[in-house]
């Protein structure tokens, strides 16, 4: 019914969409599955009317079609679900459901409020949200307006004519489980309205709810796996075009760390409300992992040794140096380094170029009388660009326009390069595609072969075990259970679920 | 994408467009408008405005300063007062005045920086707050008069020229330079465009973010000053209005003319801008 074929897209530089050919039957939900990169964002937004291909045709119902924007597509019945949500927060649930086709409700210039809040409940009802469409949508919870957002799509049935495409970009990735089982359950329900693209990272999701799968690869579609064709692996494989097994985590670069040499040792410490009687050992050499559900107290953990917060009582040590003034700035002059996970706002100044964030933390190193000497930054940004094979063209780049893993990259060799030699990571590889994650894998491992301590907080359990010498797991701010372990006689998920909640 | 560089790079060009066809239309209902005279004029005009703009570009990342107006009626007051009190002379020790009242327009912005991240109040209120006690003080020290400085030596600012301009329009352009140095050269500079990206990584980076801010605020004050010396060797004469409409001219400078806020070559801009505003009101004048 809706059908794309040889679709090209080129940028400077950059061939984004090489003649894919995509097809979306009635009632069918098609997973696409990518890497960063791959093209899956270019393609959405060639099909939502974003972006126009340079070649190729889009038929719907095999008449061809063309959008000049977003607006032509909804009118032919495609919309777009965001994954940065797009609704407006001060704005009522109804007023975000109509923006922009207000008109159906006005009369003699004025809205028809009344006539509003119906139709909008109707919309809801369609995604079984029971609220009132008045309530101001700044006041919903996350997955509500998830949900809105769904409904505003979903407006789109009574007032175009044909099928309706939606595509859903991301919608998990901020859900807790239980949203995702009902938001998948209601998907499912809806395909007799609607038909659904579907785009996420998480595979398991995709292969779950998809009735078939498009992977892509370097802007072309490597494969279109139907239900139950395919294993996870196959998948990730044919996304990234290498296996991936137990290497994955670099296990067998696993080495044991250096049990004489203490970095940061932590002695009783307690945060009123956040962690409580907190004790931990960080060696050379070691990685270790926090454990625990979100809110258990392992940012908190990383926050006090950074610097960023005080504690009430228990004391820290530094390199065998008591801390007595808690702040970044006397955390970094100790060599403390801190990957946080909102990257975007506390990893890297968007906006400032590759060698000016990567000398952020130790402009002082290279600079005499407050006058930076600006040609050495550069080639040192230049040798970590080429150590860590960061892509970017070169160090004037600006930052916030490379990639997630880049940026993570360049956030890493902001502190190595500035000599941290405890670094602190939480959730370094989130958001990350496989290939990027590997990488960060790599680098962590390098860190631990360079003696540096390493403090992870990490996206999964598997993740976790994989990439530790040791786990403390933590719950409600306390201690639960420490794991000590070579590679190879690693803990099971079992073992940390069980003492997580 | 290629559309967005070419839109970016149009935008970049505007506002010396905009000086070509305000040149141009201006000469074509006046030609006496098209003449190195008056271009020297519309020089001298922008110097002190442009030093007040180049003031504001150290505290308009992240925060806002509106006290240009009062800091630099103060500024020319005080320096008009130390001048004649020095002796009234270049000559003499008058000379002092000059360094003093950079120094006195330094602490003047280092308060006013202090307030606002000691006492947290936001930057516009604490800064407008701050141009309105310089404006009090003004007229208190003067009574409402105006006070005169006619040192030849001094005024030789506007008098001396070479190749057509005066002297104080290279004195402009001189600190400019160091305006851009301290923005593109310096850890300090560095740190204002790191606190402007992001108030929270750069502490989070180890940047101590207030004391930032304040020295912002001080090398603005220290801004202010020196166009306070510049408006009065324009004139001859310091009063509570010498620093009058400036706020205007400087704010809308530094917007138009750093579109993304970070941006190389951004003084470059900010000239022409500040050049374009002044260039208006002098053409309306002649006209009339």
């Amino acid at each position: 019914m809706y059908q794309p074929s040889k679709v090209e897209k080129r940028f400077p530089g950059v061939h984004a969409l090489k003649s894919i050919d995509f097809e979306i039957k009635r009632g069918e939900i098609v997973g696409l599955v990518g890497e960063n990169g791959a093209g899956k964002s270019t393609l959405m937004k060639g099909i939502y009317g974003a972006y126009q291909p340079d070649g190729g045709t889009v038929l719907i119902d095999g008449k061809a079609v063309g959008f000049a924007n977003p607006r032509q597509a909804m009118e032919k019945g495609i919309g777009m679900v965001f994954q940065e949500q797009s609704l407006i927060p001060s704005l009522s649930v109804m007023e975000n459901i109509f923006l922009g086709y207000e008109q159906h409700f006005v009369r003699f210039g004025v809205i028809n409020w009344k006539a509003m809040a119906t139709a909008a409940r109707a919309q809801l009802a369609k995604v079984k949200l029971d609220i009132d469409p008045a309530a101001t949508t700044s006041a919903l919870s996350f997955a509500q307006r998830q949900m809105v957002e769904l409904a505003k799509v979903l407006m789109l049935e009574e007032r175009v004519e044909g099928d309706l495409v939606i595509l859903l970009d991301e919608p998990t990735s901020v859900l807790a489980n239980d949203e995702v089982a009902l938001l998948f359950k209601l998907v499912r329900e809806l395909t007799s309205r609607a038909s659904f693209i579907f785009v996420s990272h998480r595979i398991e999701e995709v292969m779950e709810l998809s009735d078939r799968i498009y992977v892509m690869k370097d802007g072309a579609v490597v494969d279109i796996v139907t239900k139950g064709g395919a294993q996870v692996e196959a998948i990730q494989h044919k996304m990234v075009g290498r296996k991936i097994d137990k290497p994955y985590y670099r296990e067998q670069r696993q080495k044991p760390y250096d049990a004489g040499k203490v970095l940061v040792e932590m002695q009783g410490v307690s945060l009123p409300g956040r962690i409580d009687d907190i004790s931990l050992t960080l060696h050379a050499g070691e990685v270790l992992c926090l454990v625990g559900t979100e809110g258990s107290g392992r940012e908190a953990i990383l926050r006090t040794i950074y610097g960023m917060r005080t504690p009430k009582t228990g004391h820290l040590a530094i390199k065998g140096r008591k801390v007595t003034h808690f702040g970044p700035r006397h955390a970094v002059e100790q060599g403390v380094g801190y990957v946080p996970r909102e990257r975007k706002t506390e990893g890297i100044v968007a906006g400032m170029a590759v060698y000016e964030n990567m000398t952020l933390s130790q402009m002082g190193r290279h600079s005499r009388a407050g006058v930076l000497r600006i040609a050495e930054e550069r080639a040192l940004a230049r040798d970590w660009i080429k150590a860590l094979s960061i892509k970017a063209a070169n160090e004037f780049v600006d930052c916030g326009n490379l990639s997630g893993g880049n940026q993570q990259k360049v956030v890493l060799a902001k502190w190595r390069s500035g000599g941290s030699d405890i670094m602190q990571l939480d959730h370094p590889t989130r958001g990350l595609d496989i290939g990027a994650k590997e990488d960060v894998y790599d680098m962590i491992r390098d860190m631990s072969d360079a003696g540096l301590g390493i403090l992870l907080v990490a996206d999964t359990l598997e993740e976790a075990i994989g990439l530790s010498h040791s786990i403390i797991v933590v719950k409600d701010g306390m201690v639960q259970k420490r794991f000590n372990h070579a590679s190879g006689a690693k803990p099971s998920l079992f073992d940390l679920i069980r003492h997580m909640i | 994408m290629a559309r967005q560089v070419s839109r970016k790079t149009l935008l970049q060009w505007v506002p010396l467009l905009v000086l070509f066809v305000l040149v141009i239309f201006f000469t074509a209902l006046n030609p006496a408008i098209f003449s190195l005279r008056n271009f020297a004029r519309i020089a001298i005009t922008s110097s002190p405005a442009l030093m007040v703009a180049v003031g504001v570009t150290f505290i308009i990342m992240g925060s806002i300063d509106l006290s240009m107006e009062g800091a630099v009626s103060l500024g020319a007051v005080v320096f008009a007062f130390s001048f004649r009190y020095f002796g009234g002379s270049i000559g003499n020790w008058g000379w002092l005045a000059l360094p003093m009242i950079v120094v006195f327009g330094a602490a003047f912005g280092l308060i006013n920086g202090l307030i606002h991240v000691r006492l947290r109040i936001p930057s516009f209120m604490a800064s407008l707050a701050m141009g309105f006690v310089g404006t009090g003080a003004a007229i208190l020290l003067t009574g409402g008069n105006i006070v005169k400085v006619d040192d030849e030596l001094f005024r030789g600012l506007l008098t001396v020229r070479y190749l057509g301009s005066p002297i104080m329009v290279y004195v402009a352009m001189v600190f400019l330079l160091v305006g851009a140095f301290v923005q593109s050269y310096t850890t300090l500079g560095r740190n204002f465009y790191a606190v402007g990206g992001g108030e929270d990584l750069a502490h989070a980076s180890g940047v101590n973010v207030g004391r930032v801010r304040v020295m912002g605020f001080a090398l603005a004050g220290a801004y202010y000053a020196i166009a306070a010396i510049l408006a009065v060797g324009k004139i001859g004469q310091a009063g509570s209005v010498s620093g009058a409409n400036f706020m205007f001219v400087s704010i809308t400078s530094v917007v138009i003319g750093l579109p993304d806020y970070v941006q190389d070559g951004m003084l470059g801009v900010l000239v022409i801008v500040a050049v374009v505003l002044s260039t208006d009101r002098r053409a309306i004048t002649i006209m009339k």
